[in-house]
């Protein structure tokens, strides 16, 4: 276990715990902890053998970690001394990655060495295989022939050499009651080799009993050699599919260029703090998420959120860490670094995506539980079966083809793969899968539910008419009477303290017509209808006609003008004072580009698009219209969207909810599937299961069709693993003897399995490359 | 004759590795705060206790060579941890619902449970 180095204050007493390895009795650790108080420097020290970690007090000026793992190594045991950086984190990925190497390597040598010593043995075991057919063969072939005695001398590396792991795996693995993969080869090839070797050591003996003079010394080794060549080709796939990964991994800039007291310092990322001011210049790298204070730009952000047009980002915008920036130099003020920027939150979720388990997996993993014993026993059944009809070599090499065949990894790899590649695709085009189980449920979308604003619409709606009204009893005539400057000052002074978008387009508005505002006191917003507030020592509201309603304040003389503009999919706001009418402000926002052609895709794919909003029916009504959506919860106040999503989901159909993530996580976390887009802010990342990085609607479409290309890869990866096993298992045992005299010859069977393992992983490695 | 015996002992084998594989008895340790975890042919202890709501650190030392165990896998926590041999793995979980929670090698040979009380 990890405990942070503590120094004392005076920098001469420093304390530190580490693990030691090798440990196998409590004297050790006292041995240990001996020797390292007698080691100079050291203040104090425990070694626990129970935890396996040693606690030392020594002072840094004179004695060194280095010194404190020699000194336990001197006398035969291991101290895991690392060198990590502040925050306790060694780089595990590069420490993975560096030991994965070495394995490769040795591997190969492995295969290389026993395919070598494979042909060797085959070919000197041609005559003891085939008999007097080996008169057919060419000459050269039938003087090659080995003696038993060479053969099995042959083998041995090929078993305990290239092979050992699997007899070492399987020792441990019987230790602990526990079977695995392993276990079969062992068993299988394990048998092969010892009547081979005792027929070679004991010839005349064992023929005395009856056992026939058949050598198995090939078949041993062309399994082994099959399966570590198969192995060999697994790693270097299964490799792969964490390329995704990686590749976020090293988008990470490696410096920033910091201005502190005036001085612009390049410095590396993790000495980059939150409120440090940091210049970027075209080109270059941004190294952490900030603010721009000064300058503006184009920034490509196309590998975090897959948008492939350079985004403008002026005084105020929010800049995210391992962009490039594409045309001006601007500064900026870091906002997120080190584990809290974008960047590092997508590598978390990815790793956590990964990690997770699909439901689609739980047959798998039942089963994978069973498997290994259950070929076991069935191997004891062909081999007494055949001895009992057949004869004793039938026996023998049935139930090594049958050991050798069975493949519980095709079932252990087929759905991770899957999902670790359909994850990593998905995170290079800008779409975060929370978890396997989203990914896997997506798949079954029959419903999705959009929110109208800042999902099928950009969110920022601007003002298009204001509407005085007319003075009580004179007749209404739009654009007369009252100032309309005037009801927009208002409008304006009361919502200047709102966040509201609709807000932001009114004071947008008064901006824009140089209208000053006044200051507002009493300000209450209620959330779905609107706002209230004094002004000039006046009360005013100013809302929906929900508020209206609430108020008491009847809208009749203005029905016919709210019916116009609602039909126009405006949204109405109507301002008053606690008593009379005094304006309507209409404001519309505009749909998104891609809205249109997203609805449309989405009835192809059958699957029911539904608008919701808060917007009242008429208004709701029309822009669904004009995108192409029939069903509409319309007045739908935020709180409530979440109560609509689970009155869908009764019908028993998948329902998606597509927001933006911001005051709508209630919904994203209600839907079966919570898709939140063009955020990556925690809450809605944490809601939702899928979260996008753009705003294109599109990528709404893409990742289901991600899902549904992840889950067909992991169907036909089960039903490849299961169907594999559930066919080549009897074939192994005979099944096919008795129709067509056909038996399964246990190399056969060595490349079966060796190839199915490779296909799976190819098959999920075929994702990086789909069509999406 | 030869052949009652095989098919004696091939009997006797089956219930062998029946009872060898399946009639083992699991036994839980209990967890307050933290604890080492063996991986060895397995995870010893296989099956453990952790309270709810609180956290608690575990300790993963591998010694077995077999890259099957190299990789730690707790679904239902979204953990997947790199085990380099002989060096100790920290995690730590803070559930917060009670239930039994498996967690694998990663090629789902190796089994354990985790049980959340």
């Amino acid at each position: 276990m990890w405990i942070p180095d503590q120094v004392g204050d005076d920098k001469k007493n420093m304390k530190t715990s580490f693990p030691i390895v090798g440990m196998h009795c409590a004297s050790c650790a006292k041995l240990i902890e001996k020797k390292l108080t007698k080691t100079s420097g050291v203040k104090s020290a425990a070694v626990n053998y129970g935890s396996e970690q040693a606690t030392v007090e020594y002072d840094p000026t004179i004695a060194t970690k280095m010194v404190l793992s020699q000194a336990i190594s001197d006398i035969g045991y291991k101290a895991i001394i690392e060198n990590r950086d502040s925050e306790g984190r060694t780089s595990a990925d590069e420490q993975k990655e560096a030991i994965k190497r070495k394995e490769l390597q040795l591997l190969k040598r492995k295969v290389t060495v026993s395919s070598i010593l494979t042909i060797l043995i085959l070919l000197g075991s041609l005559n003891h295989m085939f008999g007097d057919l080996t008169k057919a063969f060419p000459s050269f072939l039938r003087y090659f022939e080995i003696p038993p005695l060479i053969l099995l001398l042959l083998t041995l590396p090929v078993l305990f050499w290239s092979g050992s792991e699997f007899f070492k795996a399987s020792w441990s693995g019987l230790k602990n009651r526990a079977a695995s993969m392993d276990t079969l080869i062992a068993v299988g090839t394990g048998a092969a080799f010892l009547y081979s070797a005792a027929f070679t050591l004991f010839p005349s003996q064992l023929m005395a009993l009856g056992f026939p003079d058949t050598m198995y010394f090939d078949t041993a080794a062309v399994v082994i050699t099959l399966i570590l060549l198969g192995r060999y080709f697994e790693a270097k796939a299964k490799a792969h599919t964490s390329d995704a990964l990686k590749k976020l991994l090293n988008l990470q800039a490696k410096t920033a260029r910091v201005i502190r007291s005036g001085k612009e310092l390049d410095m590396p990322i993790a000495e980059v703090k939150t409120g440090d001011i940091v210049r970027v210049r075209p080109g270059e790298k941004i190294p952490v998420d900030g603010i721009i204070t000064e300058g503006a730009s184009n920034i490509d952000e196309s590998m975090i959120t897959g948008e492939s047009m350079p985004v403008n980002k002026r005084l105020g915008d929010q800049v995210i860490g391992a962009t490039i920036n594409k045309s001006g130099s601007f500064l900026f003020k870091a906002t997120g670094v080190g584990a809290d920027t974008m960047l590092s939150r997508i590598v978390t979720m990815v790793a956590e995506a990964q990690s997770s388990r699909a439901p689609i997996q739980r047959l798998a993993d039942i089963v994978s539980g069973y498997f290994v014993p259950i070929v076991l026993i069935i191997a004891a059944i062909t081999f007494v079966a055949w001895y009992d009809f057949g004869t004793f070599t039938q026996a023998l090499t049935n139930m090594i083809a049958v050991l050798v065949i069975a493949c519980p990894c095709a079932m252990g790899l087929a759905t991770p793969t899957a999902i670790m590649v359909g994850t990593g695709r998905g995170a290079a085009m800008g779409i975060l899968i929370k978890d396997a189980e989203s990914l896997e449920v997506a798949n079954k979308i029959k419903t999705i539910v959009f929110d109208k604003t800042g999902t099928l619409t950009n969110g920022k709606p601007v003002v298009t008419d204001v509407i005085p009204a007319p003075e009580p009893g004179s007749h209404w005539i739009p654009g007369q009477a009252r100032n309309d400057k005037d009801i927009l000052q208002l409008a304006a002074s009361l919502e200047q303290g709102s966040e509201h978008s609709l807000a932001e387009s009114i004071v947008t508005k008064a901006k824009e017509r140089a209208v000053s505002l006044s200051p507002v006191s009493k300000f209450k917003a209620t959330s779905g209808m609107g706002v209230s507030g004094v002004v000039k020592n006046q009360s005013f509201i100013f809302g929906n006609r929900a508020l209206m309603g609430v108020q008491k304040i009847a809208v009749g003389s203005i029905e016919e003008i709210l019916k116009q503009l609602e039909t126009q999919g405006k949204t109405v706001m109507i301002l008053a004072t606690n008593k009379k009418l005094l304006g309507i402000f209409a404001v519309a926002d505009t749909l998104k580009p891609s809205a249109i052609e997203t609805i449309e895709v989405v009835k192809k794919m059958n699957i029911t698009p539904w608008m919701v909003t808060g917007d009242n029916e008429t208004t709701a009504q029309a822009i669904a219209k004009h995108v192409g959506i029939e069903n509409v919860l319309a007045g739908v106040l935020p709180d409530q969207k979440a109560q609509k999503i689970k009155e869908l989901k009764t019908s028993g159909n998948i329902v998606a909810f597509a927001g933006d993530g911001i005051n709508d996580a209630p919904a994203l976390a209600q839907a079966d599937v919570g898709i939140a887009m063009g955020t990556g802010t925690d809450v809605a990342m944490e809601s939702a299961g899928i979260t996008l990085l753009n705003k294109d609607l599109r990528s709404i479409i893409s990742a289901i069709k991600l899902s549904r290309a992840t889950v067909a890869v992991i169907k036909q990866n089960l039903f490849w693993a299961f169907g594999y096993n559930i066919i080549l298992i009897p074939i192994a045992m005979g099944a096919l003897y008795p129709p067509f005299k056909l038996l399964l010859n246990p190399a056969l069977a060595a490349f079966a399995m060796a190839a199915s393992s490779v296909s799976v992983v190819s098959n999920s490695l075929r994702l990086k490359s789909s069509r999406i | 004759m030869d052949k009652i015996i095989v098919t004696i002992t091939g009997i006797l084998s089956i219930l062998g590795i029946y009872w060898f594989f399946f009639g083992k008895k699991e036994e839980t340790a209990q967890i307050s705060s933290a604890a080492t975890i063996i991986v060895d042919g397995g995870y010893k202890p296989k099956s453990f206790k952790i309270p709810q709501d609180k956290t608690t650190t575990i300790i993963f030392l591998r010694k077995d060579g077999n890259t099957c165990l190299e990789d730690l896998i707790i679904p239902d926590f979204k953990i997947k941890k790199y085990l380099p041999m002989h060096t100790p793995v920290t995690i730590t979980l803070s559930p917060k619902k009670p239930g039994i929670y498996n967690f694998h090698c990663g090629m789902n040979m190796f089994h354990g449970t985790i049980e959340v009380a």
